[in-house]
């Protein structure tokens, strides 16, 4: 038993060395890229826009590198290790969310704005209220998504670097560990951000892409392999070890719970389930981080082949979550699972050492597979941090600073200063934030995310490019109906108070039923925006001509 | 050096109210909304049924098909297909109907200037 006992403390030191090493691989190359493209960057298009030189794969690759975030990677597999078919409704979501921004947002959005999501919403509209409200939701979207990765971080750290409590490491126990591990990533974000610019950011996230992409095929293949390639005894193998037989291949132990003999609960679950599906369809076209990624091409044809390849690209590693999950249900198993971690964030890298030792040999090549997949689990947090810093960056920058503080009368060389001040500013309060929130829930803060974005910035975009009477009033109306309404519902909602997993316990002001608002909030963000318009007589027909016009055809595009 | 310099000296306002009005803008328009108005609806409606059947037609989804794999993961599956699909269809159109048109009222507009139209066309 103790010999057992010590293999494993070996092993364990062996991965632990082997991560470090490799992160700190990760993290030579990508600074090294990042100093390099500092050198590319003079004017504000580059800083913001990276020269708008990607080609439509490149562009593809850096999309796929900032949306497959640590909450698709290890959340999904997690979710589908531990509840099933349940975690495959996540991938679905964000997959087909994609056809929103390739068919209404992607190559408008490229036409006719410069360097942010406000550019097209403030385009025919009064500059500094838009602008104002615009800057608000972008800002309040990527601070609850870079909560979500920094928190994935800090609670991931201790876990794959071996850290269990009562044990330390370079001194420190599991919190010290987490808290490091916070302020180093929130580090490199600002270091990747103020001296990369876009691109610099957009070459870490194409590096991180390719990594993430191949350590997902490396996984799958051995996991297909395991069952010699066959789909059905894999599953079939999942579900007996789940112990919830074939209930663990369909959906419904996760989400839409039906409660026997509590119709009420019945409803609410279900209802749960629809507004987490609305929330994700439409979420990805709002999000600022994504959206500003069209701005790097040179053309809407250029923009319209990113998001192709990136289509390409995550639907093919949501596939691969497929295998991971119930690879990691059948071969790890959900005790050992839960053991690590009740969220079941570490299932894809536990996974990737069941089959190391299956298939590389023994302990050692248990402990190189972890560590590479350990490595490749941070690239991809400090990848999508550094696209949503960039993000608040600009638009505090751009929108706030430059059209509304200096109405539109800063030069280009001050503009930027501030995009970089700002990116310190935003990076240092994400950090203090993260390290306060470490016991939030990772899933829940992106969801929110989603739904925020859903609310508060799709309805406005999709207004603006195709409704003519569209205007200030109802774009200000839509922004902030749907943001309020969003926040304000999660915060009155069981997440919040009054459950035993809630944020606050002990307390209870909930009132709203549901965890996700996208049902009641979506639709409000739609009617406060088509109410605002009609309660205002401003109505712009020559800048909505130009709008228009530039939008579809590419006239006089940045 | 950025392709940001300088944008090509913008058209009068009234330009843009003319050719809004013109009737090559209009078949652009038609153009691009017949396709992605109806295509929006197809995909949003489909992706609806599938969550509304997660939630509320479990022994629908449950029923197994072949050995381990039921209706619920053939349904997701053909979720990933059938985005894979309208993609690569909207790109085939827009390609061919949408660009064509869009390039020739660029080119009365802008002139026609090598910018990224031109250059597209090239890497095509």
């Amino acid at each position: 038993m103790s010999d057992l006992f010590l293999a494993a403390e070996a092993s364990d030191t062996t991965a632990r060395t082997l991560t470090i090493t490799l992160f700190l691989v990760f993290v030579a190359v990508t600074l090294g890229i990042t100093i390099w493209a500092s050198r590319q960057t003079r004017t504000a298009t580059d800083f913001y826009a990276g020269g708008r030189s990607f080609s439509g794969f490149q562009n593809g690759m850096a999309i796929g590198g900032d949306y497959m975030s640590a909450a698709s990677f290890l959340g999904i597999a997690g979710l589908i290790a531990l509840y099933g078919y349940d975690g495959f409704l996540y991938s679905i979501g964000f997959l087909v969310a994609w056809l929103v921004a390739l068919l209404l947002v992607a190559e408008l959005l490229r036409n006719s704005g410069r360097y942010t999501m406000a550019d097209v919403l403030a385009f025919r509209m009064r500059q500094k209220p838009v602008r104002t409200a615009a800057a608000v939701s972008t800002i309040t979207v990527s601070i609850f998504y870079l909560l979500a990765q920094m928190v994935g971080a800090g609670a991931l750290v201790a876990l794959l670097l071996g850290i269990r409590p009562g044990t330390t490491f370079l001194g420190m126990d599991a919190d010290a560990a987490k808290i490091a591990t916070i302020i180093l990533v929130g580090a490199l974000m600002i270091i990747y951000v103020t001296v990369g610019g876009m691109k610099g950011t957009t070459y870490v996230q194409i590096v991180k892409a390719f990594l993430l992409m191949s350590g997902a095929l490396v996984m799958t293949i051995l996991v297909l392999a395991h069952y010699r390639f066959n789909l059905s005894t894999l599953l079939g193998d999942a579900a007996d070890a789940s112990g919830k037989g074939s209930a663990f291949l369909e959906p419904g132990l996760r989400y839409g719970v039906e409660v026997a003999g509590d119709s009420a609960k019945t409803f609410y679950n279900k209802m749960d389930l629809l507004s987490l599906g609305i929330a994700l369809v439409l979420g990805t076209a709002g999000l600022p981080h994504i959206l500003i990624r069209f701005y790097t091409v040179p053309s809407a044809r250029a923009a319209r082949k990113s998001v192709l390849w990136a289509i390409g690209i995550i639907g093919t590693f949501y596939l691969f979550t497929l295998a991971l999950g119930f690879g990691a249900a059948a071969l790890v198993g959900q005790e050992a699972i839960r053991a690590q971690d009740t969220t079941g964030n570490t299932a894809a890298p536990q996974l990737a050492q069941a089959l190391g030792v299956d298939f590389l040999g023994g302990d050692v090549g248990g402990a190189a597979l972890l560590a590479i997949i350990a490595a490749v689990a941070f690239a991809t947090i400090l990848a999508v941090v550094a696209g949503l810093t960039l993000a608040s960056s600009s638009s505090l920058a751009h929108d706030f600073y430059a059209n509304v503080v200096k109405d539109g009368q800063a030069s280009e060389r001050q503009e930027v200063n501030v995009a970089r001040i700002a990116a310190l500013v935003i990076g240092a309060i994400s950090i203090a934030l993260s390290i306060f929130a470490q016991d939030l829930n990772v899933a829940f803060l992106v969801a929110l995310a989603f739904a925020v974005a859903a609310s508060g910035n799709l309805p406005a975009i999709l207004y603006t490019l195709f409704w003519r009477r569209f205007n200030t009033s109802g774009a200000v109306w839509a922004i902030y109906g749907g943001l309020v309404s969003a926040v304000g519902l999660v915060f009155f909602s069981p997440v919040v108070s009054g459950a035993p997993s809630a944020m606050f316990p002990n307390h209870d002001w909930q009132w709203f039923p549901l965890s996700n608002p996208g049902i009641i909030s979506i639709p409000v963000g739609f009617l406060c925006g088509w109410l605002g318009t009609l309660l205002s007589k401003e109505s712009d027909t020559e800048k909505y001509a130009e709008l228009e016009v530039r939008a579809l055809t590419g006239s006089g595009s940045h | 050096m950025s392709t940001d310099t300088p944008a090509p000296a913008s058209a009068p306002p009234d330009r843009y109210v003319a050719i809004q009005r013109s009737d090559e803008f209009s078949d652009l328009r038609r153009a691009l909304r017949r396709f992605v108005f109806p295509m929006t609806a197809a995909f949003f409606l489909w992706y609806a049924l599938y969550v509304i059947l997660s939630a509320y037609a479990r022994d629908f989804m449950g029923t197994k098909i072949v050995g381990a794999i039921n209706v619920a993961l053939v349904f997701g599956l053909l979720q990933f297909v059938s985005t894979f699909l309208i993609a690569w269809l909207y790109s085939r159109y827009a390609d061919r109907k949408l660009d064509p048109l869009a390039n020739r009222i660029r080119e009365d507009l802008d002139g026609p200037a090598q910018r990224d139209g031109a250059e597209s066309e090239v890497t095509r």
